[in-house]
């Protein structure tokens, strides 16, 4: 049995510069407002963490989480696939199919049981619905339980994963169809249906990849998942609200609003808030990370935020009942005035 | 006798099952299963119709934004609602980025492992590799150090123990033909890729503020255009990085993609001559002139038709509202129609109610004989059609487009391979790689037309005229279309009172991955495989080869509506 290779044995040995690992602590550190010390040690901590296993499983998902961590930068994707994780099982980018995926599975529980990182997108049917979502034959909450029994860490990526999401969402000429069946992971775990372990919840449809990486590499370091507020999701992260770091809310502040997509109030960059952005009960880091290499985010381009981070955010116009929708969840149902 | 059972089809989007018997070592039957489903068109019912986008978004965040597209456009057929041109230019680019970004990802990071053995690289000479690179194209990363660094990180990687993503593929089976050195250089443009494609999202970011999931609106484009710096992200600085992007986009098409596809081409030749499916090709269409808009499928740059049975010299008219063209059954698949299982029904009044009557999990084998699948089995006048890159290759071909002939051409021509060689596994590799430069060719066209209706005074990018519901008429119902990556993508809507009372989606993957029907024709994925050799079927890679060609969206393809009840699930136990 050979030692296992630290963190930046792993790196030097693999020509990953000092440079560009101390590049991705700082960004890490700076996230999570670590004091200087405790950034420090975040660096140490990853320099002595060996490649950590991680099994991710896909349960009721659209991919558009993993989509989102491959447009991450800083550390990005190629480096955190070669040099930062061993992602032992994940269905979209593995190379082996079938009993070879499965075999990769089951040998990565068993190395590194106990010390693992589970990742899981997507809600999970339970009851007589769990043969809704099935992989090698196994239902998908079968294969959670399992899976989750030898993890350090679950990190609920998405908000289908952390609260169910849109696969939870109403849908009032079927109720039976769709409410309660799917969950997310806390859920579950509160449920007993899977085994209650460390849990991180990364909100957001799809999660900004940036914070994805950085509750991973907070726990590299520390061994322990960052602060967490009432919903599981990093306080670093999911403190502040859209609106909170909104280039446009000096507009707001003003009282200058968009009264349509492109009358001259939003040629002039104002608030879309009459629009029916959902920047002020949207707690996430949208605004303040931004999109695709700090390019843009929703309500920069146009739009408002739909509030996707949030749990039943498609729900939010659901009558008390049930039954009906009282208007429109993302838009405003008249002109508005003025 | 004897099944080979791959489950989970990995590298693709969703949850895909394959089921083949095989008899001496040749397929003669498969099926193909989805095995996840969400209720995505039932969540839709009640609601306000320009909600309907975002749900319909979340689809699939791999071929994100096709299924938000389709959804204004059918919001807006139904309510005959116009859009400024400016949307539909706006529109036009983000449709062509999510081609060129999924197409170039799809072959790198879910399709090149079939061909491409990573371990076999690290026997590459870098200085082969680099003068391999060298012939290939104009691309800058070609010198002997560059291919060493990648060798050394991989041979790093390798050296670990931890294979990660990469291990148990099937490294060394002799299906592999590549020499070390063009593994190598697949595998660094595998990484360039990954790289490349950060700043290709970007386009999305500037025009929907993210990706995945942009943002759409119904009666424009949501981003306000105003030529003064600072204002909204579509400022002129921000329009700037839109032309670096389209910039970007053509040369990693034109100096790694294409030149890529055609080297590895050269090693599999005969992947032309098998996996080709059911010959009937299908689209619908789409990148309209900004002027004309969605009414006019004549004015579309890909055009709309059917192809049948491989005849090019003739084009089959697609009406998406005639309740006898586009129909669905369920005979195969985990529902029930209240007409009875064998009932094909048009998506005006399409319904799903989920019945799963597949074997209790944990199980060994589907039984093809019965339902097998949460896919439905959608059919053209009844017939099967494949939908995607070949299909629009084809039609553009068919039609007379002469960029694409002149690109056909010239690429059979440079393999020395016949029109025939189209109708295969590889040839369905090729037209995705072919459209995706004719679709990046398009992209800054639209971009200057955009920027001429900005310098004359035309900064509309929003109709406003019709979006409250107060507006409407009592009911509606209308088609909305589009081509997504994987192919020809329609949502039906039916509004009454100012609220959504039908909804439903027929989807590309639907139409490739679909079960057998009725009459127990197979789809094309089923068909592709029939009569295939597998060299071990303990490691089935002709079957991810020829599943891989089609790039399987399983999300996507299953979808329900108008259910009522998972109480009525039953298990069937066997």
């Amino acid at each position: 049995m050979t030692t296992r290779e630290t963190f930046s044995d792993h790196l030097r040995r693999h020509g990953v510069s000092r440079r560009s690992f101390l590049r991705f602590c700082a960004m890490t550190a700076s996230a999570l407002a670590l004091p200087p010390a405790r950034a420090r040690a975040l660096a140490a901590g990853l320099s002595a963490a060996p490649r950590p296993s991680v099994i991710w499983l896909s349960s009721q998902e659209c991919t558009g989480c993993t989509e989102s961590l491959i447009r991450a930068a800083e550390p990005g994707i190629e480096s955190l696939i070669l040099d930062h994780l061993s992602l032992d099982y994940h269905h979209t980018l593995q190379a082996a199919s079938g009993n070879a995926a499965e075999a990769a599975r089951a040998a990565a529980v068993a190395e590194h049981f106990g010390a693992y990182v589970l990742i899981v997108d997507g809600a999970v049917p339970t009851g007589a619905q769990a043969a809704w979502s099935t992989v090698a034959g196994e239902t998908n909450l079968d294969m959670l339980r399992h899976t989750a029994e030898g993890a350090a860490l679950v990190l609920s990526v998405g908000t289908c994963a952390a609260f169910g999401g849109l696969p939870a969402v109403a849908a009032i000429r079927a109720p039976a169809l769709n409410q309660g069946a799917a969950k997310g992971v806390g859920d579950l775990m509160r449920a007993g249906l899977v085994p209650r372990r460390p849990l991180v919840n990364v909100p957001g449809c799809p999660p900004v990849p940036g914070v994805m990486a950085g509750v991973i590499a907070h726990f590299l370091a520390f061994g322990a998942p960052p602060d967490l507020d009432e919903l599981d999701r990093p306080l670093a992260w999911f403190a502040e609200t859209v609106h909170d770091r909104c280039p446009r809310l000096p507009h707001f502040n003003r009282g200058r609003f968009a009264r349509a997509f492109d009358d001259d109030a939003a040629r002039q960059g104002h608030c879309l808030y009459e629009l029916g952005c959902k920047g002020p009960e949207a707690h996430n880091a949208c605004a303040s990370m931004r999109w695709n290499l700090g390019t843009s985010f929703p309500v920069l381009s146009g739009h408002g935020c739909l509030g996707c981070s949030e749990p039943g955010f498609f729900d939010r116009a659901l009558a008390p009942g049930g039954d009906r929708f009282t208007g429109s969840v993302f838009y405003p149902d008249e002109p508005p005035a003025g | 006798m004897s099944t080979v059972v791959v489950d989970p089809v990995t590298r693709i989007e969703g949850h895909l099952r394959i089921e083949a018997e095989t008899e001496n070592g040749i397929i003669t039957s498969a099926a193909s299963a989805g095995t996840m489903v969400r209720g995505i068109e039932n969540m839709m019912i009640g609601r306000d119709p320009r909600d309907a986008w975002a749900i319909a978004q979340r689809i699939c965040g791999v071929c994100t934004l096709v299924h938000g597209i389709a959804s204004v456009r059918a919001v807006e057929q139904a309510l005959d609602y116009p859009i400024p041109p400016n949307a539909e230019l706006i529109r036009n680019l983000m449709i062509a980025a999510q081609f060129v970004h999924d197409h170039v990802m799809h072959f790198y990071h879910l399709h090149a492992l079939d061909w491409v053995d990573v371990v076999s690289a690290l026997e590459a000479d870098p200085a082969a590799a680099a003068d391999l690179q060298q012939c290939l194209s104009p691309w800058p990363n070609n010198t002997r150090g560059y291919f060493a660094d990648v060798r050394d990180r991989l041979a790093a990687f390798v050296g670990s123990g931890q294979l990660g993503i990469f291990a148990n593929g099937y490294w060394g089976h002799p299906e592999y033909r590549l020499p070390p050195e063009l593994n190598l250089l697949a595998f660094a443009h595998y990484l360039e890729a990954l790289d490349w494609q950060r700043r290709a999202a970007r386009l999305h970011a500037l025009l929907g503020g993210k990706n995945p999931h942009p943002n759409f609106v119904v009666g424009g484009a949501p981003c306000a255009l105003d030529g003064n710096p600072g204002k909204t992200a579509l400022d002129r600085r921000g329009r700037r990085v839109i032309a670096e992007v389209i910039a970007d986009m053509q040369r990693f098409v034109d100096q790694v993609y294409v030149p890529d596809t055609l080297a590895i081409a050269e090693y599999y030749k005969d992947w032309t001559l098998r996996g080709e499916g059911i010959g009937n090709f299908m689209t619908y269409g789409d990148f309209p002139d900004p002027e004309v808009g969605m009414d006019d499928p004549a004015r579309l740059f890909i055009p709309r038709g059917v192809i049948l049975g491989r005849d090019l010299t003739s084009v089959q008219p697609v009406d998406l509202d005639d309740p006898d063209q586009v129909r669905e059954s369920v005979t195969h698949s985990w529902y029930e129609y209240s007409a009875g299982k064998d009932a094909a029904l048009h998506p005006y009044d399409g319904e799903t109610r989920p019945r799963y009557t597949g074997p209790t999990p944990p199980y060994q084998r589907l039984d093809p004989e019965q339902g097998y699948s949460w896919l439905k089995s959608p059919r053209w006048r009844g017939q099967p059609m494949e939908v995607g890159p070949l299909a629009r290759v084809l039609m553009l071909y068919a039609t007379g487009h002469d960029a694409t002939r002149a690109l056909v051409d010239g690429t059979l021509e440079q393999l020395r391979l016949p029109l025939s060689a189209l109708y295969s596994t590889l040839g369905r590799v090729a037209a995705r790689t072919l459209e995706t430069k004719l679709i990046a060719d398009r992209m800054p066209g639209w971009l200057d037309r955009l920027e001429a209706n900005i310098a004359a005074g035309d900064v509309s990018t929003h109709n406003d005229a019709l979006f409250y519901p107060a507006r409407w008429p009592a009911s509606a119902l209308g088609a909305g279309y589009t081509e997504a990556p994987r192919g020809a993508l329609a949502h039906w809507v039916v509004i009454r009172d100012g609220r959504i009372a039908n909804y439903q989606c027929v989807v590309p993957s639907t139409w490739n991955a679909g079960p057998r029907d009725a009459a127990g024709v197979a789809g094309p994925y089923e068909a592709s495989l029939r009569g295939q050799p597998l060299h071990d079927p303990a490691q089935p890679i002709e079957i991810l080869r020829t599943i891989h060609s089609f790039d399987p969206c399983i999300a996507c393809a299953v979808h329900l509506a108008d259910a009522d009840g998972g109480s009525r699930i039953e298990l069937n136990v066997r």
